[in-house]
Formats: C-alpha cells, structure tokens, sequence
C-alpha cells in the first residue's frame, strides 16, 4: 500500500498549508463526481418531466412535475420504426438471448479453462494462444462471413442464431478467464486425484468447480454486461421483431416520425441500462476484476 | 479402449472450442481477406482481380474522412483518458474516506452499453435544449455548443462522450497500479524528505509502466472498435463527418451493399489492430521467456 498525505506536517504554518491543500483535494474529487454523475441526473430528471417542461426549462432543473408517462411510453408504446409497442419485447429478447448464452459460454470456457490449465498435451498453449488471438480481432472482420453462414444454417434473423454468434466469440475470454483462474491450482491436486482413481470429469466436478465460484462470478457478470451491450452483432443479424434492446433504443432515438419526445428516450435509454447498472452496484467488485483481467493478461 | 479414451478425453473436450475458433475466426478472416481483392459488389464474388478494393478504398473521400476521424478520435480520446484517469487515481490515493462511493461513481459509465452514452450526450449536448441553451439561459445570449450538428466539431463530440464512459476504468487500471507499488521505498523517500509530487513523478508513475501500456492497448482497442457510440451520438454525421473505419464498414456491408468495399475497410481495421497489438503481444511473450 502507498501510503502519502499530501506534504508532512511540520509546525502550525505546514498544516494551513495541509488543511488548503486537502480541500483543494475533495473539491477536485467533487468535480470529477458531478461530471461522472451528470449525465445519469440529467437522464433521470428529463425522463420525470413533461414536454412542455422541457422545452421551457434548464437542462439540470428538477422536474417541477413528476410525470411517469414517458416511462409507460418507452416501455410499452414508443415506436421503433413502424412498430410502437415501445422496448418491452426488446427487452425481453435480450433476457431470452443473455441467458442461455451467457450460460453456455460460462461453461465452455471452464472446461477450456480445466484443459489448458491442468491437462495440458502437446499443442495445448497454441490453441490458447489462437483463441486468445481470436479475443482482439475487430468483429467487423467475420460480420460478412457470419452473416453468409447463419444464412445456411437457416437461423439468421432470428434469436438463436444471435445466440450461437455471442457463444462462439465469447469464448476466447471466458476460457482466458478460467484458465488464469485454475494455473495457479498446484498440479499435485489432479495428479493425486488420478492415483485414487478419479477421471477427467469426476476431478473437474469434484475438485475444481467447488473451488470455481469467484472465477464464475466475474465470467457471468462480463459475459452478461458484454452480451446486453452489444449492439454491433444485434444490428447485423437480428430482424425486425427479434432485436436486442440495444438496437430497439436506438431505433426509438433515430426515429424520424412524429415530435420528438425527449423524455420518452431518456426513460427508454435508462431501462436499457438498468440490468447492467444493477449487476455493476451489487457485484462491482467483480465486474471491475473481469474488466481488469481483461485487459493485463497473466 | 477405456485408457486410450482417458488419455484423450481432454483433446476431445477441447476439439469443438478449437474447431469453432478456427472456422469462425480464422476462416472467416481469411474469407473476408479473399473477398476483398474481388470485384464483389452485392454479392460476393470469388475471383482474385488483386488490390482494386484497396485502390478504391483509399481514393475513396469518406474513408479518407473516416481514417482521419479515427486517428483524431482514437489520439485525444486515448490521451484525454490516459491523463484524466491518472489525475483522479492519484488524488483517490490520498487516503480519501469515502474513496469507496466516488470510486462507484467514477466507473460506473463503464457499465453502460455505449448505445445509452451516446443517447445521453446527444440530449444533453442538443444545441436547442442542452447545453447550450442552459448557459443562455444564465445570461450568456451569445455562448453557443453545437459540436453534434457541427461537420468540424461532431467527432470532437464523440470524444467527450468516449472519455466520460471509460476514463473511470483507466483509473481503476491505475489505482491498482499505485497500490502495488513497493511501500518500503516509498517510507523510505518520506523519510528523507523528499516531496510528495517528487515521489510520484519519480518512482511510482515511472513504475507502472506496464500498466501504462496496459491501458494503451485497452483504449486503443476500444477507439478501433468504436461504433455504437458514433451511431446512437451522430449516426455518422452530419453527412459523414463522424465516420470511423468501423461504421464505414457498416454501411458498405448492410445498407449500400458494396461487399468489396466492406471487407477490404474491415481488413484495413484489422490491419490497424495488429499493428498495436502484435508489438505488444510480443513484448508480453518476451518478457515472460528472460
């Protein structure tokens, strides 16, 4: 731990200089605090006002009336295009595609994790490093072929084929998770396990995914949030009826038709925010862990 | 037979992850490169007529716009973030009681899907409604902000909005930095008087090189594979003053059905990340083998 106050105090005339420069400190922290918070108040209090209010009043008043109707109308009545069912179906398509794809990411990357980590054969670290590689390629690099391929596979368009493409390039991180996890278990504990008898999978169940909760922790919640913010592979291939909230908010945003209703977008735009902002204020502690073992790898 | 299976059941469990890699990412990355030198229009074509994708791309005026874009963005929004994330770590690590909360405060962004920043900055940067209007309203008739609908201004938009989402992260990448750092040295520096100021800028910011380097690749990463935030802040406007490589790519692809067009620019995207990543892949690797 570092461990530096801002000058030692020596004498009276050090610590004005001290009790100056610690107030300096929290001022700046407290500016940095509103620029960060700005734009979450301003969101939430454009969505509470009518739009008359808005066009007459400032920026970052509060509303001097709460209204929930743009609330009711992003969620079930603005129009995404020719639709106007607001974001509920949207929603619920990004619920149905997060799930299963998050789970069976989640668990090919375990068990991708358990080879590479602990059984490793000739060639092991370069298929890691191959679908590690895979982890940095800009996507727009498959969306062609992919697209081609979900084609022949008579899932474009729809829900499943969304989820098989979220799968497939998900896994490199998910396995780069679980194999940095389960390198630092001593090997002696599969090899011990191998005498008394126990097989791949009864090790792995037994042994290794009681011990696995923290790593599955931090998995889920990056899987999720990339999976619920991704708007790129959902604009490529979903279709009208199957896309994820990202690109319904989007569409309610751009759309052209009518007044435009500020107070609708904000509301729709912080319901499309909220599952993410809900996991990041209950488990923050290990959606900052998957951001950072995303990025300096071991 | 049950030995043999033993023996190779870690490769068989491994297999169909490998497999899918291999065709989905390193197939269609070979797919596309073979595509774009063809003369593929709507649909793809399979004969190689050479570099013509490239030719066109570069004489291109709007790739040309949309390189420029993305070195203008991906610089400031790098050392913007870089700059203002080590600020807000160094003063977080003056034992700050409630570093918890504004810990919480300063990364949530990072947590949004860029869809939703971009919503957010678009209404509060609204030249009739925002910003602007707000700093009239104090009596400043003539202040105007209308970076968003302004061609010479819009990506300078897009760059507020890109550092307020992930400066918070460069900071949290920092702070765990700072915290690493050996305190033995550091007692030892206030021991002998040295100032403050003088022990970051002269043994813990020199020390975290590798963390430095870390966020580098990280926001490098994310400025090339900018697009959602483009799309909900400008759409790539007004006209294509906001283009990046990466929304370029988007509408040869899906809306002006120019495939030729599309793979070559996603090509020319990868390209760009290689030339960062594999510098930095390979020093990792070197690292590890001394």
């Amino acid at each position: 731990m570092t461990d530096i106050s801002l000058s030692p105090a020596h004498g009276p005339s050090r610590n004005w200089g001290k009790i100056a420069l610690r107030w300096l400190l929290f001022t700046l922290l407290g500016i940095f605090a509103l620029f960060y918070l700005m734009p979450l108040f301003v969101m939430v209090t454009t969505s509470l006002k009518s739009l008359e209010e808005i066009r007459t009043g400032s920026l970052v008043a509060f509303p001097r009336e709460v209204t929930f109707e743009a609330w009711r109308t992003a969620w079930s009545g603005a129009c995404t295009g020719i639709q106007c069912e607001g974001l509920r179906p949207y929603f619920w398509n990004s619920v149905i595609l997060a799930i299963p794809a998050v789970a069976i990411s989640t668990i090919l990357g375990a068990i991708n994790g358990y080879v590479i980590a602990q059984w490793k054969f000739k060639g092991a670290n370069l298929i890691f490093s191959l679908m590690l590689f895979g982890c940095f390629i800009p996507f727009q690099v498959v969306l062609l072929p992919m697209a081609r391929m979900l084609g022949m596979m008579g899932i474009a368009g729809t829900i499943p084929g969304l989820i098989f493409v979220h799968v497939i390039y998900g896994i490199g991180f998910t396995t780069l998770f679980f194999r940095n996890y389960y390198v630092s278990i001593p090997q002696e504990l599969v090899k011990a396990a191998k005498v008394d008898g126990a097989g791949f999978f009864r090790i792995f169940w037994s042994i290794f995914l009681p011990l696995s909760l923290p790593i599955i922790v931090v998995t889920v919640i990056w899987q999720f949030t990339q999976i619920w913010n991704d708007f790129l592979f959902g604009v490529s291939f979903s279709q009208a009826g199957t896309q994820p909230v990202t690109v319904a908010l989007n569409n309610i945003v751009n759309s052209t038709t009518g007044v435009k209703e500020y107070n609708v977008d904000m509301a729709a735009a912080i319901i499309a925010a909220l599952p993410t902002l809900l996991v990041y204020v209950v488990a923050g502690k290990y959606f900052i862990r998957g951001l950072t073992a995303g990025s300096v790898k071991g | 037979m049950t030995e043999w299976l033993e023996r190779h059941i870690p490769k068989m469990v491994l297999a169909p992850s490998f497999i899918a890699i291999l065709v989905f990412v390193y197939g269609f990355i070979a797919w596309t490169a073979w595509v774009s030198l063809t003369r593929s229009r709507l649909l793809p074509k399979y004969e190689i007529e050479g570099i013509i994708q490239y030719e066109r791309l570069f004489a291109s005026p709007r790739f040309d716009t949309a390189m420029m874009n993305l070195f203008i963005f991906g610089t400031l929004f790098i050392i913007i973030s870089m700059v203002l994330g080590l600020l807000i770590a160094i003063l977080l690590d003056q034992k700050i009681r409630t570093e918890g909360v504004l810990r919480t405060i300063y990364l949530y962004p990072m947590a949004l899907s860029m869809i939703v920043t971009g919503t957010a900055w678009k209404w509060i940067m609204n030249p009739g409604l925002g910003i602007e209007k707000m700093v009239r309203d104090w009596g400043f008739e003539n202040f105007s902000f209308d970076w968003v609908i302004d061609p010479d201004m819009a990506i300078y938009a897009v760059v507020i909005a890109g550092v307020w989402q992930a400066s918070g992260f460069v900071m949290a990448l920092f702070l765990a930095g700072l915290r690493s750092v050996d305190g033995e040295i550091i007692k030892a520096a206030q021991v002998d008087g040295i100032p403050s100021w003088r022990i970051y800028s002269a043994i813990i910011i020199p020390s975290m090189a590798p963390i430095f380097l870390s966020a580098f690749i990280v926001l490098a990463h994310l400025a090339i594979k900018s697009f959602d935030l483009v799309i909900a802040l400008t759409g790539g406007g007004p006209g294509y003053a906001t283009d990046l490589p990466a929304t370029y790519m988007y509408a040869m692809a899906f809306s002006r059905g120019d495939i030729g067009q599309a793979a070559s620019s996603a090509m020319v995207m990868m390209a760009v990340v290689f030339a960062i990543i594999v510098p930095y892949l390979y020093s990792e690797l070197r690292v590890k083998h001394d």
